[in-house]
């Protein structure tokens, strides 16, 4: 958090039909609706999150993800990092505030990989859903589904992680908490941390720029991770791999499908990181390993199919 | 209830999709594998084929895949397309969609 951005704020995500959409993230993914707005968008929540959103559903003809935003500490950073992108080379666009209801003014920039990040100081605090700020209890009864923890972070497919590792860790204030190399010393993925967590963001090599993996969802444990695998088949919903292992993170995952082919991700524990730790390197002989820990090998799925 | 025939035309291979059912679904159902397996909700386009002969219903698909003059063309993704009539399709990927 070195210059000022705090944490992962939200995800404004594509769908092709809103209504399926809320099935597979209220119903399903156990998000909860806070708000709408008069272009049709969405806001949803997970409980224990203090701020009023989290994640907004954008009915489109493409899915995909239209951007990944960071909350900064306050207006002087922000005005800080505004100067610092432009310096890096990057156009940076403004919105006013209530353009994202609720929410204050953000910044937008495109990062090499063909990704749009946003940074933003202001959301109204809703504090948890379900309980009292004093006293709370342990956790708020009638979620739905997977009863989804918080967002946690997203991976994004692209090229030019160099450029895109520059922008993250020297400009915005990440460090590289796990990567994978290849035999010529170029890193093929990584992870970013603004926390003690595994990561905030993740990116991946790919050829096409701008590419939306997943969007991922915390749950307490392995249990709830069973009970999710439960759920995706209670209601046919489509599954790319899992219950399982990453190497990277060491989290417990699994990923499954929105119903405009959005990939979500729910998973449990993991890694941490302090200040003093190296960053975990895997090799890309061993990738299948990295990504699926039990399995070894990488399923087609993974490296194909993106939105 | 009724079925169609589905048939790839490089692979000669047939299976049977209910009416309501939409075609990828099926071809996974009855164990065939002639048409790649994505997101099942057409967004990723792994899927995408070209469909030679017959009637079919289309769900929403992904633009970036199938655009208007594409679909009207007769591509379409199959986990997006339930026949309205026997067909006859052939696997058609997206460049886009298969690079690694
Ligand atoms: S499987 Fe992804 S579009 Fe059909
Ligand atoms: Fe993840």
């Amino acid at each position: 958090m070195k210059k000022g951005v705090m944490r992962p704020g939200h995800v404004q995500i594509r769908v092709l039909d809103m209504e399926a959409a809320l099935k597979h993230y209220v119903d399903l993914l156990g998000l909860i609706e806070t708000d709408s707005d008069e272009s049709g968008r969405v806001y949803l929540k997970a409980w224990s999150e203090v701020d009023k959103f989290s994640v907004v559903l954008r009915e489109a003809d493409e899915p995909g993800c239209d951007f990944m935003a960071f909350k900064v500490v306050d207006e002087d950073s922000l005005i800080q990092l505004e100067k610092d992108i432009v310096e890096f080379g990057l156009t940076v666009t403004h919105l006013a505030e209530g353009d994202l209801k609720d929410c204050g003014r953000r910044i937008q920039f495109t990062s090499a990989s063909g990704h749009c990040f946003e940074l933003y100081t202001d959301k109204k605090y809703t504090g948890k859903w379900g309980l009292n700020e004093v006293n709370p209890e342990a956790w708020p009864r009638g979620l739905k589904g997977m009863r989804a923890v918080r967002f946690d972070h997203c991976l994004f497919y692209g090229d030019a992680l160099a450029e895109t590792h520059d922008l993250f860790v020297n400009v915005l204030g990440f460090y590289l908490s796990e990567q994978v190399v290849d035999p010529e010393g170029n890193r093929i993925a990584q992870f970013l941390s603004l926390s003690t967590k595994a990561h905030d963001i993740a990116f991946i090599k790919h050829e096409e720029k701008g590419k939306f993996h997943h969007a991922s969802f915390f749950l307490e444990s392995w249990e709830d991770i069973l009970r999710a695998a439960d759920l995706i088949s209670m209601t046919d919903t489509p599954i790319d791999i899992g219950p399982t292992r990453h190497g990277l993170t060491h989290g417990k995952t699994i990923y499954f499908f929105d119903p405009s082919g959005n990939r979500t991700e729910v998973f449990a524990g993991g890694d941490y990181n302090y200040p003093d730790h190296k960053p975990v390197t895997w090799k890309t002989e061993e990738l299948g390993k990295a990504i699926f820990y039990h399995d070894r090998v990488l399923n087609e799925k993974f490296l194909t199919v993106v939105t | 209830m009724r079925v169609f025939n589905i048939t790839d035309k490089t692979s000669e291979q047939t299976f049977v999709c209910r009416e309501n059912e939409y075609v990828l679904y099926a071809m996974q159902r009855t164990g065939i594998a002639c048409i790649p397996i994505g997101c099942k909700g057409g967004g990723c386009g792994v899927c995408r084929i070209n469909i030679i002969a017959g009637k079919v219903d289309f769900g929403p698909m992904s633009k970036a895949h199938v655009s208007d003059e594409q679909r009207k063309n007769g591509y379409a993704l199959a986990c997006r397309v339930k026949p309205r009539s026997h067909l006859v399709i052939e696997c058609a990927p997206n460049l886009k969609a298969r690079n690694k």
